[in-house]
């Protein structure tokens, strides 16, 4: 037999199954994307684990200059080391029909006569190369698709200076070209970089490189120190014009990879936690009041005899009800959502399998965080039932008390008719109660303010970065370091307004134990059209000795302006440097590092050299700057910067960034249902008042107006609370979303503001018309007749 | 010699504090043997209701001893109150009481559930007239059979005592009288201690034994030498 308790509690549930429902949302949601993020993060790291294992991707990389291939053999005798590839890589650049600019490439050999040992290729579509052919190639396919290239298609490439003719016969993906980012860029675009696979006889004749190699790939045995192996490598390749053994964790695509996929992480791990907090409040709230609504039923069951625990479990599971349906509801929603957006993202990644996995871990961390979350909220509510006595059954209810009000009534008498009077007695009378819907429509609006401000923060990036920071039209890069009468040839062409210097390095920066690899910039002292920033926009002026770091490399360096910072150039001699740090540089995008040009070129001892260059264009002359720029032998590539700012903005709306979106809808399904759980709430409390005013003679309109201008006024007042609470939470939620390759700064945007508080009205509003229908669809004998 | 269900020495309730306190019992000595119909009188306000829930286990007595048989209720624990409401004690409340979200027949339920030895709840629901009406909530019962399901659901236990705050208030003759009949089957049958507030002093004629209350004390106690039946009755 079902216990008549366990009745009462399915008919509790239904009736107030609007309430029950909204909770249930909030906690499903908050449970759902936990569910769905960690379950997107596992699958993520698994198959990408996978795809690398599959294909064989090195562990260690390893560029040098040019080394004679019996050096692959030692190589592979280090301690640690399973396998060694030695292949040849170089520089290229397409030439494309209808594209003004050579896109730049990069030509990779296969082996000859067997398959690669390290970093194998996964053919999409046509066949693999003839290695008798020196024209067939295979293209990445993303490249390929981006153009519209097909196997069987001819395209031109210009190597090492020479132009010749190739055939494509395969498409092909590789772990290692994920993302592929041109030389001196920071943001993935496939469109403006290609990869070429090609018989390494065929290239290596190409790049003068017969009998040699000028990249070491490596894999470890398991349990090898990479460390050791790299600095063994080292030692073997420097004299050979080795730039340093780098980790996989270091390599661009991967890099990325494991940026974008930290980046769910971090918002995986920050955000629902947030949700289920005001899951576990409104909880806490909803039960209180209808606690506080059946005291006489439970003074009731106590005086038949029940215990305190008996009485204390039948709302504690009306709780765990609630909580573990949201949760299960949360857990379906969780995978559903993950396996929609799984292949968005497998697409995004371009790994050419799924390996889909849900994180169980992750079911029952939701599960019980939000079991635990509601257990806190029940359990101070069964404090109140606890405390009830028995003899609360035998009484009949209390008048609420409202003589506190009196005197204010008097003063408020003056202006105020009847309904509003009992509005602001209320409102004054129960401070208590209306604090927590107060306080809840407040975390509503602090959902909502921080999730807007956060869409207007990746605004601000892209306008920070390309608007403010970056003003140049054009960026020029050199086939390597030339002298800065480049610089003059620029300047001289017809149509280019401004020529600004700029020399990238790349090197290992280091403080202590943190380190990351990365460039050092050498900007133009007084630069226009590149420039650093402080937090307040201004210009930094560079010092003649010193470095600026962005935000962003200071916190991974742990590091301060005054502390000195060790360079390990990776280029040329590759000397290691101590440079003081002088300022700390505003930058959403990537985490630069900025010296005055001269300053950097004299610790090289180089005088006079740069890398590339930032120009300003009168658009008329576009096309012919273009033409030209072509033809100049030591430009190795040209980027736009309205290309690079489009390829961002698909960044963020595609990767990590994009997840944004999901919360933010989150947050307004959550809000929605705060604002509609107040209002329900205040509905239940007062539904006898308000059938005996409409029993007294009082008007639909009226009687609604005394429930719906309290939920009007708590509303208000929360707005400015919710908005302060919002500016807090919006630095966690930007952090969340921030990463190394861009930051989303938490700015205060009075526009934010002012549509979060017009997204909590509306939800006011609406909860206001649904409660309002039930105010006049009541019947008013059955409101009276018993007490609820 | 037959025992004292109840036995109360110097009982005093006082609620609230200082200027407004509310004397409702001002020393109630009291016995009242096991097995007896007892009917308490009095005006409103006198403290009928209260010293009901003293010797009912509801409330605690500011000061005084009450006995129920040997047992010192002032001194229980709240744990061994709940014991002993729940193994002996019914209740009819003068406010009905009903759990509004529950069927007639399972607000009766919510007590046999927990009792030691209860009755089916649809016969004791048929005690009280309402074999028909066992699945109507409260809502659609009228206030007259909404009281009778508060009888139905304090006799179901098959209690030791049985407390009655005005249990035929709301009820007409005929129905009352079949109340006052379950009443007095239930003290017969069972040897239940019946205690019944009421204000219609004619139903005293059916009690072993009349208290009169008055302003939070006992006036005098009258012991009836000829009980009269129910039907006997002047309505
Ligand atoms: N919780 C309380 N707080 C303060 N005073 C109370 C409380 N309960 C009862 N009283 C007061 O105690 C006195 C006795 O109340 P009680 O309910 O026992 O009267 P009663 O005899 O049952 O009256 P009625 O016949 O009207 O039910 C009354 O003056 C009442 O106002
Ligand atoms: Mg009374």
């Amino acid at each position: 037999m079902v216990s008549p308790l366990d009745h009462k509690l399915l008919r509790d549930l239904w009736r107030m199954k609007g309430q029950a429902m909204a909770i249930g949302m909030v906690i499903a949601v908050g449970v759902g994307m936990l569910v769905m993020m960690t379950g997107l993060v596992t699958s993520l790291n698994e198959t990408r684990a996978a795809y690398y294992e599959r294909y064989r991707l090195a562990d260690v990389f390893a560029p040098v200059t040019r080394a004679p291939d019996r050096l692959a053999g030692r190589l592979a005798a280090i301690d640690g080391v399973r396998s060694v590839e030695a292949r040849v890589i170089g520089g290229a650049l397409i030439d494309l029909d209808g594209i003004d600019l050579p896109v730049q490439a990069q030509a990779v050999s296969l082996p000859d006569l067997r398959n690669p040992r390290l970093n194998g290729v996964f053919l999409t579509d046509g066949r693999m190369i003839d290695r008798d052919r020196t024209d067939e190639i295979l293209l990445l396919q993303s490249f390929a698709m981006a153009h519209g290239l097909r196997p069987g298609d001819r395209i031109q490439a210009t190597m090492n200076g020479a132009r010749r003719g190739f055939r494509i016969v395969g498409l092909a993906q590789s772990p290692e070209f994920l993302y592929t980012t041109a030389p001196g860029e920071l943001i993935p675009d496939d469109a403006r970089f290609g990869v070429i696979w090609m018989s390494r006889s065929a290239l290596a004749a190409a790049y003068d490189m017969e009998g040699a190699f000028n990249e070491a790939l490596l894999s470890l045995t398991r349990g090898a120190n990479p460390a050791a192996v790299q600095e063994a490598v080292d030692r073997i390749l420097i004299p050979y014009g080795g730039t340093g053994a780098y980790p996989l964790a270091d390599q661009t695509s991967n890099r990325f990879v494991s940026e974008e996929i930290s980046g769910l992480e971090a918002a995986a791990a920050g955000v629902p936690p947030v949700f289920l907090a005001v899951a576990a409040f409104l909880l806490y709230i909803v039960i209180n009041r209808m606690v506080q609504s059946e005291r006489e039923e439970i003074g009731l069951m106590k005086a038949f005899g029940y215990t305190n625990t008996e009485v204390g479990g039948h709302y504690f599971k009306l709780v765990m009800a609630i909580a573990i349906g949201g949760a299960l509801a949360g857990c379906l929603m969780g995978i559903a959502g993950g396996r929609a957006l799984i292949h968005i993202y497998i697409a995004y990644f371009k790994f050419p399998f799924l390996v889909f996995q849900l994180d169980p871990a992750s079911f029952v961390t939701g599960v019980s965080v939000s079991i635990l979350s509601a257990s806190v909220g029940g359990m101070l509510v069964l404090r109140s039932v606890f405390a009830l006595t028995p003899a609360t059954a035998m009484r009949a209810p209390a008048p609420a008390d409202y003589s506190r009000t009196g005197k204010m009534g008097r003063a408020l008498n003056v202006w105020l008719d009847q309904p509003s009077r009992m509005v602001v007695r209320r409102i004054t009378r129960q401070p208590g109660r209306m604090a927590g819907a107060m306080i809840g429509i407040a975390c509503g609006m602090a959902l909502c303010v921080s999730m807007i401000t956060i869409y207007a923060g990746f605004d601000r990036t892209i306008d920070l970065t390309f608007n403010v920071i970056d003003r140049s039209d054009v960026m020029v890069s050199f086939n390597q370091d030339v002298s800065e009468t480049a610089i003059f040839n620029l300047r001289r062409m017809e149509g280019v307004t401004l020529v600004e210097p700029v020399r990238h390095v790349p090197a290992i920066l280091r403080n202590g134990r943190n380190s990351h690899r990365g460039v050092v910039t050498g900007l133009a002292p007084d630069a226009r059209l590149n420039r650093a920033l402080d937090n307040d926009l201004a210009e930094i002026p560079l010092q003649k000795t010193g470095i600026a770091l962005s935000t962003a490399l200071a916190d991974i360096l742990k590091i301060r302006p005054g502390d000195m910072l060790t360079v390990d150039v990776r280029t040329g001699r590759q000397p290691v440097l101590q440079i003081p740090v002088t300022a700390v540089a505003q930058s959403l995008l990537g985490a630069p590092a900025y010296m005055d040009l001269a300053a950097l070129n004299r610790v090289l001892r180089e005088p006079n050299r740069v890398s590339g260059a930032y120009l300003s264009i009168d658009q008329v002359h576009a096309s012919a700057i273009y033409t030209k720029l072509q033809d100049m032998p030591t430009v190795a590539g040209v980027g736009l910067k309205s290309q690079a700012e489009v390829a961002f903005q698909t960044l963020m709306n595609t990767g990590a960034g994009a997840i944004r979106y999901v919360m933010g809808a989150i947050a307004f399904v959550i809000t929605f249902g705060i604002v509609y759980n107040a209002a329900r709430i205040a509905y239940a409390e007062r539904s006898r008042d308000l059938a005996s005013l409409r029993v007294i003679g009082f008007t639909r309109a009226e009687t609604a107006f005394v429930l719906l201008g309290e939920l009007a006024i708590v509303t208000l007042v929360a707005l400015p609370l919710g908005g302060v609470l919002g500016y807090y939470l919006s630095f966690s939620i930007a952090a969340g979303f921030s990463s190394e390759l861009y930051q989303i700064p938490a700015i205060f945007d009075p526009a934010s503001y002012g549509f979060a508080a017009m997204v909590v009205i509306g939800a006011a509003v609406g909860s206001g018309w649904l409660v309002k229908r039930d105010i006049d669809r009541a019947e008013l004998v059955s409101a009276l007749k018993t007490r609820e | 010699m037959t025992r004292n269900t109840f036995s109360t020495k110097g009982l005093t309730k006082v609620y609230g504090e200082g200027r407004s306190a509310v004397h409702a019992l001002r020393g109630v000595d009291l016995d009242i043997p096991e097995g007896e119909i007892v009917v308490l009188l009095g005006p409103s306000g006198s403290g009928k209701s209260t010293l009901l829930n003293i010797i009912g286990g509801l409330d605690r007595a500011t000061d005084g001893t009450a006995l129920f048989h040997d047992q010192n209720l002032s001194e229980m624990s709240d744990r061994e109150l709940t014991r002993y409401r729940r193994d002996h004690v019914g209740f009819v409340f003068q406010f009905y009481n009903l759990m509004p979200s529950l069927t007639a027949r399972e607000n009766v339920e919510l007590v046999t559930e927990i009792a030691r030895d209860p009755m089916d709840s649809d016969e004791a629901l048929a005690m009280v007239g309402l074999r028909e009406r066992v699945d109507h909530f409260p809502a659609q019962l009228s206030g007259g059979e909404q009281q009778r399901v508060a009888i139905a659901r304090a006799v179901a236990k098959n209690p030791t005592v049985l407390f009655c705050d005005e249990p035929t208030g709301a009820l007409d003759s005929t129905t009352g009288r079949s109340v006052l009949n379950v009443l007095k089957d239930v003290n017969e049958k069972l040897g239940a201690t019946v205690l019944i507030v009421t204000h219609a002093a004619s139903q005293a004629a059916m009690a072993d034994r009349v208290i009169h209350f008055a302003d939070g004390g006992i006036r005098k106690v009258v012991l009836n030498e000829k009980k009269l039946t129910p039907e006997e009755i002047e309505w």
